[in-house]
């Protein structure tokens, strides 16, 4: 047994990070909510380069064949940044959704991959909308009957987090009756859902320290007062162990392990409650200034609160996880 | 990264579910809290001992198995799975043991260390007093030099077990230079270091001179005392470390207390486990906001083992338990009352009666005090871990 990340992963997280922040994602995430994507497309690009659209997709179709440890890495270091777009459907769930042998993902793979095309994928009733569809070139709905191409609404749902261009499904077109992983699909989604919901909270940890530090108010550092110590360390608490719930589930996830659904959902409620809990803690610790949308941490704030209840409510995941703990005890 | 056990691990894991199963008794115990159920609870030590399952961590030389911390963390799961009793001899066994490991002489180890494994003594930590709670480093017991060791007295309190226990450990004043205590005569500016001139010693709690106090707790047992002691001889073979050094001792006690060894993740996946057969018997589906905290105590849980796991692993490659053992401390003890409050509103009108769910709640309620407050705690995260300045104390 070996819980800890390697050298590799931490190398691999490190590498995506000092991409993300040489880029500046705040200017690009409101470029992206104003329908200004080129600057999020080179950045998706940039991704490319390093691998990280390549992670889930087989070796057969120019991918990497990565493990889903590999991509709780990078979107954790994702939401970290809040990375705009269709990341969790173009790099978790197109690529968990298509057989390997599947003539579509022969068509569709490959240019995910190397990040020339971009994916959204609705999964009624948990994923209803499809995210950024106006820059998507492979727009998916998964049905009970198979897979089906759309075509998007005009103009975009109003998302709490503006970098979310959510699009009603409209013109269904079924294109594939074959059987897909939609089970496999929609774990690999909340997974990585999860792991930005992590990310979006140690940055918002991180940040408020830093402006605890310096803030000063009745002649002292904010952050020397017991008041504001205190909320900081119930979300240190949170985020450090929610992260091992999300390790965990990755590894399951791995193995394809009889657990894994349940570990997956647990990995959600967690992540998704720490990192709301650093956004609310976040904007109490900034006061004002963390209140006007001016300053980046709305950004984060909003995104936080959006992934929150995407990809299943925390209601959902808890009664999956209470679901499956009966079942296993009734077997 | 992995979850899998190895072959060594398994069978060892075999070994004490099976033994286990055929050992455990089926009544449960008197609570070690009582006279009657502590002489219950040193009799099933002794037992454990017999199987070299008491102290399983430790070196073979002194009746321990020489397990990896990862064995002794699957050993706490198998053990609490179980249903075995609680362990009287906690204090010794998990947080004076590897104090002497880390700053005892051989001689300390041989002599006390066998003993302690078949609970013939059991141990008591004598650290807080009237004045000294959070502040420990307010203490003003005193230990004053004498021929061949120290002469103990002043008032320590809250000492869990001491009402039946055989020794204690603790922190004692031998420079009265350092007292900071308000009440120090002449008053005194605090020194730099205020954790200076404090020794650690271990005392006979039926040595001349000691006097115990049982107190009540909240379930009516006398689960801690007062110790008053006045001029108690102890020699200096009984002085853990430097003289004067004991903060930097104690530090490795109260890391322990903390950080993994008192309460392994095995205590609360059990209870997680009986939560979940509870709701499963009792439990009605259609209360969706219970079945919420029903599903929270099984993530609690399984988030702290697998933390543990984490904690394991890091420490395996030679990392140290820092100030995370303050957030491992703050976790658990939320988690094990509101568990233990889960339970007791499965339970609904019966929540209110004596029995194995409302005794594990009422001791659920002392975590979050004992052991430093998770107020204490959370400052030590906000300070150490996130790097943010000292403030006022
Ligand atoms: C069940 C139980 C078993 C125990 N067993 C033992 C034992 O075996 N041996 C032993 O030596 N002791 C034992 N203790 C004592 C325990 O260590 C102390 O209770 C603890 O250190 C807190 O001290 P106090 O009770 O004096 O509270 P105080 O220190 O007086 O604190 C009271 C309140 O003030 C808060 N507070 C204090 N200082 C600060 C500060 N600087 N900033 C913010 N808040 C602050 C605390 O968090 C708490 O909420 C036990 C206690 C309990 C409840």
């Amino acid at each position: 047994m070996r819980f800890a990340l390697s050298a590799q992963h931490i190398e691999f997280a490190r590498s995506i990070n000092g991409l993300l922040r040489e880029a500046g994602t705040p200017a690009v995430i409101r470029a992206w909510a104003a329908g200004e994507h080129a600057s999020g497309l080179a950045l998706w690009r940039r991704l490319a380069e390093v691998g990280v659209t390549a992670l889930a997709v087989p070796e057969q179709h120019g991918g990497l064949g990565a493990d889903p440890v590999d991509l709780a890495v990078a979107f954790e270091t994702m939401g970290y940044h809040a990375m705009p777009g269709p990341i969790v459907e173009s790099i978790a769930v197109l690529p968990a959704l298509l057989a390997p042998d599947d003539a579509l993902a022969g068509r569709w793979l490959p240019g995910i991959a190397d990040g020339s095309s971009i994916a959204t994928v609705a999964m009624a009733p948990h994923v209803p909308y499809a995210l950024d569809a106006d820059v998507a070139d492979i727009r998916l709905q998964v049905t009970d009957s198979g897979l089906a191409e759309f075509t998007p609404a005009a103009v975009p749902l109003d998302s709490v987090d503006a970098a979310r261009r959510l699009y009603e499904v409209m013109g269904r077109r079924a294109i594939s009756r074959r059987e897909t992983a939609a089970d496999a699909a929609f774990d690999h989604g909340v997974l990585a859902c999860a792991a930005q919901l992590l990310g979006l909270g140690q940055r918002l940890l991180d940040d408020s320290v830093e402006y605890a530090k310096q803030r000063n108010q009745y002649g002292n550092p904010i952050g020397s007062y017991q008041a504001i110590k205190h909320l900081l360390a119930d979300v240190a608490t949170q985020l450090e162990l929610a992260r091992p719930l999300l390790h965990g589930a990755a590894v399951a996830l791995a193995g394809d392990a009889a657990t894994t659904s349940r570990d997956v959902s647990a990995a959600k409620v967690a992540c998704g409650d720490a990192g709301y809990l650093a956004a609310r803690t976040a904007l109490q610790v900034h006061g004002a200034i963390g209140y006007t949308a001016e300053h980046d941490l709305g950004r984060w704030l909003t995104k936080a609160r959006a992934l929150r209840s995407a990809w299943g409510t925390p209601a959902f995941h808890r009664a999956r996880v209470l679901d499956a703990l009966m079942a296993e005890r009734a077997s | 990264m992995d979850l899998d056990l190895d072959e060594r691990t398994r069978q060892f894991r075999d070994e004490v579910a099976s033994w286990l199963a055929a050992n455990v008794p089926d009544k449960p115990m008197d609570s070690f809290d009582s006279a009657a159920g502590f002489a219950q609870h040193r009799e099933w030590e002794a037992q454990l001992a017999d199987a070299r399952l008491s102290a399983v961590s430790w070196p073979e030389e002194f009746g321990g198995r020489d397990c990896s911390l990862l064995e002794w963390v699957i050993f706490e799961e198998e053990y609490y799975a179980a249903g075995a009793p609680l362990r009287v001899n906690q204090n010794g066994i998990f947080m004076l043991a590897p104090t002497l490991f880390s700053h005892g002489t051989p001689e300390q180890r041989r002599r006390i260390l066998p003993k302690m494994a078949r609970s013939e003594e059991v141990w008591a930590q004598a650290w807080s007093e009237p004045e000294a709670g959070s502040d420990i480093a307010a203490l003003r017991s005193t230990a004053t030099r004498t021929d061949g060791g120290w002469l103990l007295s002043g008032q320590k309190t809250w000492s869990s077990r001491a009402a039946f226990a055989d020794k204690a450990f603790g922190l004692f004043r031998s420079d009265p230079d350092s007292d900071i205590s308000p009440a120090a005569h002449p008053p005194r500016t605090p020194p730099k270091d205020r954790h200076r001139g404090m020794t650690y010693l271990m005392f006979d709690l039926h040595a001349d001179g000691v006097r115990v106090r049982p107190i009540e707790q909240l379930d009516g047992e006398p689960g801690f005392a007062e110790i008053f002691l006045d001029n108690v001889f102890v020699p200096d073979a009984d002085v853990i470390g430097e003289p004067g050094g004991g903060w930097r001792v104690a530090m490795t006690t109260a890391n322990n207390e903390r950080g993994l060894s008192l309460r392994s993740p095995g205590r609360f996946l059990a209870a997680a486990d009986r939560l979940l057969e509870l709701w499963r018997r009792d439990g009605d589906p259609a209360d969706t906001a219970l079945a919420s905290r029903v599903a929270d105590a099984w993530i609690g849980a399984r988030a702290y083992q697998l933390y543990t796991f984490g904690t394991v692993t890091r420490l395996a490659d030679g990392g140290e338990l820092g100030p995370e053992s303050s957030v491992n401390k703050l976790f658990w003890s939320r988690l094990d009352v509101e568990l233990h409050e889960t339970a007791l509103d499965v339970l609904g009108a019966q929540g209110e009666l004596r029995g194995e769910w409302l005794d594990g709640w009422l001791f659920s309620l002392s975590g979050p005090i004992y052991g430093g407050t998770d107020q204490i705690q959370r400052t030590t995260v906000a300070e150490r871990l996130l790097g943010l300045p000292r403030g006022a104390r």
